[in-house]
Order: structure tokens, then sequence, then C-alpha cells
């Protein structure tokens, strides 16, 4: 089936397999391949990305069901070279270790800020609930998304 | 993890889903994909075609009435769990939905693919029969006419991933009655840490005059291949003042209601399941009746 997906503002138009999940199509055929394939079943959140400004996981998300949206990537973030606020907090805050979920983390506290520009320490827990990180024991992810909260003026 | 292959139609109304699936043989429905898809990829599930009905506008958002809250099944968990409206006429459906998976399974997972799917230890269909929703379900009738019939929430659900959803067959509403003053309702559930799934989790929905129980619903599930109502426990809480040794002797009778079938699997034995059956359901009470947790 051909479709076409914006990913970072660029369009892809591609030929696939409707049994294609979005994160391969991401991967394989935009060649961005700073989503993760983690569980592999929508537990962990590596494969995190914001379709349409939501996230979403991507490894349970055909690439057919994409077709027509607005997809963001970890790529798609940083503006002129210059990070976005919650990348730069994940750095200052050292919230990350060996950084293979990273990428989902960090979309994932987009939205959260998002939705609700002041969290408190709980509501990040609960909102990160779908992401996984097996290094850090999340204290430094949790500081991240409240330090990001802070620089972005929530 | 690749799922088998399969023919794939996008369908942009009831009348051409019900089209598609009559013209494939083995045809399955897909909406958020939540469910269907982790049983593509692990080929638990092989439909030569699948029937992406996420497109039919008809089928989504909700509106609320006098006496019902219409929710189209396309509705996503999230929209339910944001729902001003939902949680001022029905908050043991916003409570549920916000508690449901985690952000980006509430984003894209919606009520009508979870309750088709008929997980037992997924959480609508619990609460759904403690609320005694109503399922409006579209088919074919002779002569291909379209034939609506509604089924309540007791006869929807019919055992692990099972209902009485019919193979040429779509679900196009849920009705949920609107939750009048005097109804207080609460969901309580033991979740497993890794899946979000509930272990067993109790939806209960008490009518008070002044500290007096004069109706219950109350419904077990995670435990058992559909939802079980704790009809015992119903009738030990009607009529009583709701204190805590009343709560507390209404809820031990819950083993009376799982004289059925109570499943046993990775995440927790049978026997487990029975043993902490009563304590959620004294903490569904408890926070229904608006008691401090204990």
């Amino acid at each position: 089936m051909n479709i076409q997906v914006k990913v970072n503002g660029k369009s892809y138009q591609a030929d696939v397999e409707p049994r294609m999940l979005l994160v391969h199509f991401l991967r394989d055929v935009a060649g961005l391949t700073g989503t993760k394939i983690g569980c592999d079943t929508s537990q962990c959140g590596s494969c995190v990305v914001l379709m349409d400004g939501v996230t979403v996981k991507s490894c349970t998300c055909l690439a057919v069901h994409a077709n027509g949206s607005s997809i963001t990537t970890i790529e798609g973030l940083a503006q002129d070279g210059k990070l976005h606020a919650v990348q730069e907090a994940f750095w200052n805050k050292h919230g990350l270790q060996c950084g293979y979920c990273t990428a989902g983390m960090i979309l994932t506290v987009t939205e959260l800020l998002q939705r609700n520009p002041k969290p408190t320490a709980e509501q990040v827990r609960q909102g990160l609930k779908g992401n996984i990180c097996r290094c850090t024991g999340y204290q430094n992810i949790v500081r991240a998304a409240l330090a990001a909260a802070e620089a972005l003026g929530g | 993890m690749f799922a088998a292959k399969f023919e794939y139609y996008k369908v942009n109304s009831v009348a051409e889903a019900l089209q598609t699936l009559r013209a494939h043989n083995g045809a399955k429905l897909m909406a958020g994909g939540h469910s269907l898809i982790p049983l593509l990829k692990l080929r638990l599930a092989r439909p030569a075609a699948l029937v992406d009905i996420s497109g039919i506008l008809d089928l989504q958002g909700i509106s609320v009435d006098d006496t019902t809250v219409h929710i189209g099944p396309l509705t996503t968990h999230q929209t339910i769990a944001a729902s001003e409206a939902v949680a001022r006429v029905c908050p043991l459906m916003a409570e549920v939905a916000g508690e449901i998976g985690d952000p980006q399974v509430r984003n894209r997972g919606t009520i009508g693919g979870n309750v088709s799917h008929a997980d037992p230890a997924s959480d609508w269909p619990t609460a759904l029969t403690a609320l005694n929703a109503q399922f409006v379900i579209q088919g074919t009738g002779a002569l291909h006419r379209r034939v609506t019939r509604t089924v309540a929430a007791a006869d929807f659900f019919t055992g692990a991933l099972s209902t009485s959803l019919g193979e040429h067959e779509i679900l196009t509403e849920i009705q949920v009655p609107v939750m009048n003053t005097a109804q207080h309702s609460a969901y309580a559930k033991m979740a497993h840490p890794a899946t979000f799934f509930s272990v067993v989790s109790a939806a209960v929905v008490i009518s008070m005059s002044g500290n007096r129980c004069t109706q219950a619903s109350v419904v077990l599930g995670g435990l058992a291949p559909k939802p079980v109502r704790a009809a015992s426990v119903e009738e030990a809480l009607i009529g009583q003042d709701l204190t805590a040794d009343n709560i507390a002797a209404a809820a031990a009778q819950v083993s009376n209601d799982l004289a059925g079938e109570v499943m046993g699997d990775i995440y927790a034995s049978a026997e487990y399941r029975r043993a902490v059956a009563p304590v959620e359901v004294k903490h569904a009470i408890y926070h229904a009746a608006g008691l401090a947790h204990s």
C-alpha cells in the first residue's frame, strides 16, 4: 500500500506491506534509527514517537495507520542545532545511562509537559508509566522532567 | 516481530465495514489495534484480512442526554479519561479510563476495541457490567438489510476473549446509564506491575440514603473468564449502614460468588486470586462510600 508520512517535517512516500510496523518504517524506510525497539510488545516505551502531537508506541502501530499523519521522532526535537528543553534537562540532570530508553522517555515527557506544564514528581512518575529504564532507577529522569518543566516556564 | 501477511482494507462507514466483513471470510475489524496488533505479532491471530475502522467518524465521540452516556466505540481511553461530561455523569468511567495501561495505550486504545477483544484481565468489561451498560450492534440480515440489536453487558461478555458479537457484526455504540446523585462508585484493582492488567479488580456502584445502602452493583474482573457479579455481596450490603464492620462482612461474602471458574496463570494462582478478591471488593466499597482507605 502506498503511504505518505511526514516525519520531522519531511515527507516520505513509500509502498509498504500492510503488516509493516511504524517503528520499522521510521528506522528502515526513513532511516531514522533514534527510535529504538526494546520489548516489541508495547510494554517498554523505547519506541515512543509523537503522532499528530500525541505519543504512541510505534511497535504497536502499523505504518499504514500513520498514512497522512505527522510524526516527530527524537531526531526532530532539536531546532537549528539547539537541543529541546527536555533534551537539555536530561543532559544536565544525567537522566540516562545507556541511553536506550532515552528517546522514548524524552518524547513522553514532551507530551506530558504539553498536557500538564507544571507536574508534580508523582504526576511525572504516573506519566512515565509506559516507559521502562533498566539503568538509572528513574530518580534522575524525574528530576530531568521537573527541570524541563521549570525551564519551559511551567 | 512481524505479523503474518494479511490484506488491508480501510473503510469509512459502518455499511462499508459490514460489506467488507461479508466479502472476506475470517476478516477482523481493527480500531486502535492495541489488542489486535500484539496478537498479530505473536501470530496468535492470523486473519486473512484486516478491516481498519479507525476512520469511521460516526463511531467516535461521547454524547450525554438526560438518562444515558452514548459512547462511540472508537473513542480512546484518553478521551474518556479527559472528558468533563463523563467525569460529571459517570465518574466510574472516568476513573477506570484513567487507570488503563499507560499514556500511550490510552492514546491509541479504544473502548470498543477493548470490549470486543474481551480480555478477562482488562478493566472495561468489569466496569461496564457493574454500570449495566448496553451494547448496540449492527449486522446484516436477510436481503442484506441492516439489522440492529442491543445486548446488555451481562450477555455481551460470554467468556475469555469471547463476546456475543457475530463474525459479520460491528459494535456501533456503548450506552451507559447516567448516575444519579445518590449513586457512588469506585474501582479497585490489583494490577500486575509489568503489564498493568488486573490480577483481581472490583467495580462498585452503590446508592446511599444517608449512610444506608439502598442499592448495590458489585462486579469482579481479572479472576474469571468473564466479569462475575457478586450477588452475595450486593445482597449483604443492601439495607445496611455502610460502617467498616458491615462493609468487611459484606465483602467476605464474595467467596459465595466465586463458585465458578477462577483462573490461575503465570501472574497469580487461582487460590491467590480468591484470597485477594474480598480485599479488592472491600477497598472499592470503602472508596465508593467515601470512607478512608483501610
